[in-house]
């Protein structure tokens, strides 16, 4: 058994198409490692060079947002599916007064 | 290119726009999976309450995206309101944009009277407008009327038809 994870057309080109790709780890951290092993350069997509995780991607274990499970320090299981939604969000304002009212991690 | 919708979609979306005038309105028209076509209007709360800036809270898109995959349908529009600006997508529209294939649809309310409505593909952070289509079934339901709205660089009013 492994951690499901689901992948959204925009980070497709890293998984070779794949819609869903399997990995392991225990903690969402080890996990993403684990899968850019794999499908290089898709943890790039997720995590900042800061070592946060990227304001407007959505990473959900089941059906809790890992911004309230400890972001990177999230604890997955086998048998957990993990899904990543690129979060709807803009407006006419500019991308720094946005990033003000972020949760952090 | 181009986003063939129902009036009676456009309609609602203007509606929704106008309800929460000044904050930015947000939400999707779902279609089939693969169609292309909208069907299905899910308009959104935006969890920023902002007059420049709008966000869907996180777990009410996993709840809705969930909803499309069970139902075999995925985000053909996304749309939001620009409430003093013209509906154009901002820099920060480009940068977030994460579905490419999407139309996003932007509407501006910033005149009370005539609302603006442009439809844009954003794929890698470049803007590319398409006009829009508007399927208007309304007198004979079975002659379908389109209008096929101007683009760039011409602004789009579409005097809204129910009113404010």
């Amino acid at each position: 058994m492994s951690i499901e994870v689901r992948v959204p057309t925009i980070l497709r080109s890293y998984t070779g198409g794949a819609k869903v790709v399997e990995g392991n780890g225990d903690t969402l951290a080890a996990l993403l490692d684990d899968l850019d092993a794999k499908h290089s350069g898709l943890r790039g997509r997720l995590v900042t060079d800061e070592g946060n995780l990227h304001r407007f991607v959505n990473i959900y274990v089941n059906d809790e947002d890992v911004r309230f499970l400890g972001a990177l320090e999230a604890k997955v299981a086998d048998g957990d599916t993990v899904t990543i939604l690129p979060a709807v969000a803009g407006g006419a304002g500019d991308v720094a007064s946005a990033a003000t009212s972020t949760v952090s991690g | 290119m181009v986003l063939s919708i129902d009036r009676s979609i456009i309609d609602a979306i203007v509606a929704h726009a106008r309800r929460d005038h000044p904050d930015e309105a947000c939400g999707v028209v779902a279609g089939p999976a693969g169609s292309d076509t909208p069907t299905r209007h899910i308009p959104m709360q935006n969890a920023a309450r902002s007059m420049t800036f709008y966000e869907f809270d996180s777990m009410e898109q996993l709840h809705l995206w969930r909803e499309m995959d069970d139902r075999d349908e995925e985000p053909v529009v996304i749309y939001h309101s620009h409430t003093a600006t013209e509906a154009y997508p901002s820099r920060t529209d480009a940068a977030i944009a994460g579905w490419p294939e999407a139309h996003y649809l932007l509407v501006s309310t910033r005149d009370p009277e005539v609302t603006e409505i442009r439809s844009f593909r954003i794929v890698d952070e470049v803007v590319t407008e398409e006009p829009v289509n508007l399927i208007d079934a309304g007198v004979d339901p079975h002659a379908v009327q389109s209008y096929l709205f101007g683009q760039t660089p011409t602004t789009v009013d579409y005097e809204c038809s129910s009113g404010r």
